[in-house]
């Protein structure tokens, strides 16, 4: 009994102290300190898919923007932009260059599946955050095993899901064939389809077929899903394959309901090479403004979006919809440091990013940015939209969790 | 008396260089360590090209296929069978050899720029190949294959510098680097290496004094599959990391562009080779966002230009020179 006062004295002192300490105290890990916080980044400039260079630059031209309007928290931003070609030997490389010798508070959206997967392992085992990777598959939100990596765009299965929710609510009794890749991509988007519909996916799916990247065509595949005797199609394939499948189907004189993967949402490259009248009525999904699309065109966020493209990005092309996923991403970091306020350990800006919920200006109306300790999912919402023989038009409600 | 002096020199000079490789790892961090890494495993790929290239005057724009067979057969053995990573590349080197001299034969009937053609389709079709369904459960498909490092075997430090994975690694690449070089340079500076001299600069004198042409042409392509094979192996040790997307068609003309710089039929070149092919993108890319690729060709047509017979060559130019100048 007269040890308690003591006891509650003694825990008052503590107490005090760390709450003392957790004001005042400035925590820092390699690559933040009170005047810049240091973000490494790796995009393939050169190499097969250097037209996703522009996300780069474009996330560097946000930085600067911030930088130019006072940095975020007082400090500045210093970004280390590393190109690898989309090799993943190199990424490794690059990823090492970051973490050991530029001592990078992160590694910031590299790009692509197999450049990712190569730097997967290390990332985790140094415990550096691997943050909003630019890549759409669904093992990038695995927060048991890799606390260290997190996703950013809605992966192959949410959006999956989105079309699963669709086919429900519009048509419960569709019989269903589905073309996919014979790979992860495809795997991925099946089981994200199959786990929307549910209870119902084994009897609504009525035809599975799968075709290899190296194979010439989908043509004979197109056939037997049509005499599978499905009303509705869901179209699983990269642009070539997208393209060629959507020409078969007419040519054969097959009309399902047509959802086609966003992977290949691209009018230029299988809207056009399919014919457009074959594709009209065909539905994907979309979750960020299209700068090209005129009903996008207009507001502040698009005065805004225009008016730093012109002083900071002025290299760039405006009508790529690269750019303006750079640019939202960038959004999404600079969120995350500024919820991370003094404290800029690589474990509290893995915190903070798990622990996000808000909307940025360039993504779709309705579709946001939500995370939480067991959700590294951050963009999940999506829209469809319908082809009307020109471009992609969007309609009805926001979908996804 | 001068060869004398001269012989002591070489002595000092190889006793100095081989003291400052060896603590050369402990004097940079990690990262760079991995870099010189790789530098080693592409100057052992290139000099396995330049055995084919250099020495005997064949084209290939498929050593990039072997490199990637052999990465597959370091890591496809580590992961599905446990093998030790050092016993995976006497075998990546013995496949290679077989995968080289099956392709090497019946590219016998192709002269000069039609086997670089049909190497060319070698490389081309690899990255597919290994996307391929059926060994998918070996390959691992697109998603590659992940591998541990080998963690030392002992432990000291040396400037505070521990013995990391990646300084363990620097002296088991060297050492296979030093022994592959050994190698080819008894196997190039004697018979053998004459024969194949032969072959290039005159196919028909060589066979009427009793080369087997078919023979030595097939073994040539052999023995070069098999040492950039080997290379490939040891490449997939120090990344950790196969995938069909590491191996394209790039790496194939990137070896190429190696022999090239670093000095046609020149053995040490192949180390400059193996230096530009793994820093001078990094400098581009420094250099420009915008157009790497660009930096790059336009420091390659710099060097070429200022040493058109590349490094080895220059280099020996430029001793011939410093040399002259004393007697004139």
């Amino acid at each position: 009994m007269t040890l308690k006062p003591l006891n509650l004295a003694l825990a008052a002192i503590t107490s005090l102290a760390l709450a003392g300490s957790a004001l005042a105290q400035k925590k820092y890990d390699p690559g933040a300190n009170d005047k810049e916080i240091v973000i490494g980044a790796i995009h393939p400039y050169s190499g097969p898919a250097s037209a996703y260079g522009a996300i780069g630059k474009a996330i560097g031209a946000y930085f600067e923007k911030v930088n130019a309007e006072g940095g975020i928290n007082g400090r500045k931003i210093k970004f280390i932009p590393l190109d690898d070609g989309y090799n993943p030997a190199k990424t490794v490389e690059q990823a090492r260059k970051l973490v050991e010798q530029e001592e990078a508070l992160i590694v910031f959206n590299p790009l692509g599946t197999p450049p990712n997967t190569a730097i997967h392992k290390y990332m985790n085992d140094k415990k550096v955050p691997q943050l909003f990777v630019a890549t759409g598959a669904t093992k990038w939100g695995d927060p048991k095993n890799f606390p260290w990596t997190m996703g950013w765009q809605p992966n192959y299965q949410s959006e999956a899901k989105v079309f699963a929710a669709h086919i429900l609510e519009t048509k419960p009794n569709a019989k269903i064939a589905v073309l996919y890749q014979n790979d992860d991509y495809g795997k991925d988007y099946l089981k994200g389809f199959e786990d929307g519909l549910g209870d119902k996916a084994k009897s609504m799916i009525v035809s599975k077929l799968t075709y290899e990247v190296t194979d010439p065509t989908v043509d004979s595949q197109m056939v037997s899903l049509k005499s599978s005797g499905a009303d509705t199609f869901f179209n699983i394939t990269t642009p070539k394959f997208a393209a060629q499948a959507i020409k078969k189907a007419a040519e054969i004189g097959w009309k399902p309901t047509h959802y086609l993967n966003s992977v290949s949402a691209s009018v230029g490259s299988v809207m056009t090479p399919a014919g457009p009248e074959n594709g009209i009525g065909i539905y994907t999904a979309s979750y960020i403004k299209d700068p090209t699309d005129p009903q996008f065109q207009k507001g502040k966020d698009w005065d805004d979006y225009v008016a730093w493209f012109k002083q900071y990005n002025s290299s760039g092309n405006i009508n790529d919809v690269n750019a303006t996923y750079g640019y939202t991403v960038a959004q999404g970091l600079v969120q995350v440091l500024k919820q991370a306020g003094d404290n800029l350990t690589r474990e509290n800006v893995m915190k903070q990013a798990a622990s996000l919920d808000m909307t940025l200006p360039r993504l779709l109306p309705g579709v946001n940015v939500k995370t939480a300790a067991d959700d590294f999912f951050p963009i999940e919402r999506e829209q469809l939209a319908k082809f009307d023989g020109k471009t992609w038009v969007l309609f009805g409600k926001v979908y996804g969790r | 008396m001068s060869s004398q002096v001269d012989r002591k020199w070489v002595w000092i000079g190889g006793i100095v260089l081989a003291v400052g490789l060896l603590i050369l790892p402990f004097l940079f961090k990690n990262y760079r360590v991995f870099q010189f890494n790789l530098v080693l495993v592409y100057a052992v790929a290139i000099l396995g090209l330049n055995i084919l290239t250099g020495f005997n005057g064949q084209f290939s724009l498929g050593h990039g296929a072997f490199y990637a067979f052999g990465a597959y057969t370091a890591a496809i053995l580590m992961t599905n069978f446990g093998v030790p990573y050092w016993a995976t590349l006497p075998v990546a080197f013995v496949f290679c050899f077989v995968f080289g001299f099956l392709v090497g034969f019946p590219a016998l009937r192709l002269a000069g720029h039609f086997l670089a053609l049909a190497t060319f389709a070698l490389a081309l079709a690899v990255p597919q190949l290994l996307k391929y369904k059926k060994i998918e459960g070996l390959t691992g498909g697109v998603q590659g294959i992940v591998l541990s490092k080998p963690e030392p075997p002992f432990s000291f430090t040396l400037f505070d510098q521990p013995l990391s994975a990646d300084r363990w690694l620097y002296f088991f690449t060297l050492f296979v680097t030093a022994l592959m070089f050994l190698f080819a340079w008894n196997l190039l500076r004697g018979r053998v290496g004459r024969a194949l001299v032969a072959i290039r600069d005159h196919p028909i004198a060589a066979t009427a004094m009793g080369i087997n042409l078919p023979v030595f042409k097939s073994l040539t392509f052999g023995t070069s599959a098999g040492f950039t094979g080997l290379a490939g192996a040891l490449g997939a040790i120090v990344v950790a990391f196969v995938s069909p997307d590491s191996f394209t068609v790039t790496l194939s003309i990137f070896l190429l562009v190696g022999v090239v710089v670093g000095g046609l039929a020149s053995i040490p070149g192949a180390i400059f080779g193996g230096i530009f092919i793994q820093y001078v993108p990094n400098i581009a890319d420094e250099i420009s966002k915008s157009a790497p690729a660009a930096i790059y060709g336009v420091l390659l047509i710099g060097l070429m230009y200022l040493m058109p017979t590349g490094v080895m060559g220059g280099l020996q130019r430029l001793w011939a020179k410093l040399r002259a100048r004393p007697a004139a």
